[in-house]
């Protein structure tokens, strides 16, 4: 069986995944880091395929933070991918983009959430948008696929308009709890 | 014009006397100097709106370079940094090594110690390689800088830009 098979991903028929890329392209997106989730995998396909977009593939999480305040500095507009886990790794980064009023959004896909069975995800699922809030981001989730679109464009407003990190949160009720096949 | 190099009395180079000649007639080179002395070696060759020093994001100096260098495609990212910096964020080399970006240049002024902490020893010290760690991660021109004479070639580079990291060795 393929491992994207056993990865938890979007049903083929969801459409948020190509909602989401039509508001990065909407909102001049030019920089997208991720480290890959399978929730979001379908998007990283749209964003490899377009011209307009570079994406850039991460070792851990912070790299993405970093790289945007420099997007930001040269005058381009980025955001960041990646699974809940991944947030724990921004936690220290995300200081400089408080320090320096960067727009930096967010797009998480949550594991540990909602019907998780693997418990190294638990903690830091469970943690995402405390740990978030607590360093100044603007937090907000998403559990039903027609509120993802909207949540999303609100995340880049929220951080073009006011020079914040923002952050969407994709419930693992949208994506499904993943299951190792079984 | 030739600059000239300081050494200190082992005759390792002078950190302040390499930044100064890396960015003597910098054009529009945009310069980050990563957290610690780096920030202050930058600042003491010329402080201009096209330095960025930094006071924190640890590990992140190179990954801003990336960032910049992207959305700037036609002119020169520098990023001067530390070892322990480096090391923080070592994965980036990485990351940077697939994205080529011909208009970005990374140097690690190694000095083998925390200086900002009390100087304790990293890795470096004890053999850790950062230039063969960029070499190794796919960066295309890697050098390791420890004699004077050798400066001005690398001065050469980064003005040209052929992104190339670096290690010069110095005594602070």
């Amino acid at each position: 069986m393929q491992r994207e098979q056993l990865e938890t991903a979007p049903d083929g028929a969801a459409d948020w995944p190509d909602q989401i890329f039509d508001l990065l392209k909407e909102h001049g997106i030019r920089q997208v880091a991720l480290v890959p989730d399978a929730g979001h995998s379908r998007l990283i396909n749209r964003c490899l395929a377009d011209n307009g977009i570079r994406v850039v593939t991460l070792t851990t999480e912070e790299e993405g933070i970093a790289q945007l305040f420099g997007a930001w500095l040269g005058g381009e507009k980025g955001v960041l991918l990646m699974q809940s886990s991944g947030v724990g790794n921004c936690i220290n980064m995300l200081s400089v983009a408080i320090a320096h009023r960067t727009p930096l959004p967010m797009i998480v896909t949550m594991r540990g959430d909602y019907g998780e069975f693997n418990p190294f995800q638990v903690p830091m699922g469970n943690a995402t948008q405390t740990v978030l809030e607590a360093m100044g981001t603007l937090v907000k989730r998403a559990d039903a696929p027609e509120d993802i679109a909207p949540t999303v464009d609100a995340t880049l407003r929220m951080a073009f308009n006011t020079y914040r990190p923002t952050a969407t949160l994709i419930g693992q009720r949208v994506i499904g709890a993943k299951t190792f096949g079984k | 014009m030739a600059d000239t190099i300081e050494t200190g009395e082992t005759g390792k180079l002078r950190r302040r006397s390499v930044v100064r000649t890396l960015l003597r007639d910098r054009g529009g080179m945009l310069v980050i100097g990563g957290l610690g002395a780096p920030a202050w070696d930058i600042t003491a060759a010329g402080d201009c709106p096209e330095n960025l020093p930094l006071w924190g994001g640890m590990g992140g100096a190179a990954m801003m370079g990336l960032g910049l260098a992207l959305a700037q495609p036609e002119r020169r990212v520098l990023v001067i940094t530390g070892d322990g910096e480096m090391l923080m964020g070592v994965g980036s080399l990485a990351s940077i090594a697939v994205q080529r970006p011909k208009n970005l240049s990374i140097v690690v002024l190694d000095n083998e110690h925390y200086g900002e902490t009390g100087m304790q020893e990293t890795h470096t010290k004890h053999g850790v390689d950062l230039a063969g760690m960029a070499k190794a991660a796919g960066i295309p021109d890697t050098r390791l800088i420890r004699a004077a004479a050798e400066v001005q070639a690398l001065r050469e580079a980064i003005h040209a830009g052929n992104g190339p990291p670096l290690r010069p060795d110095q005594g602070g």
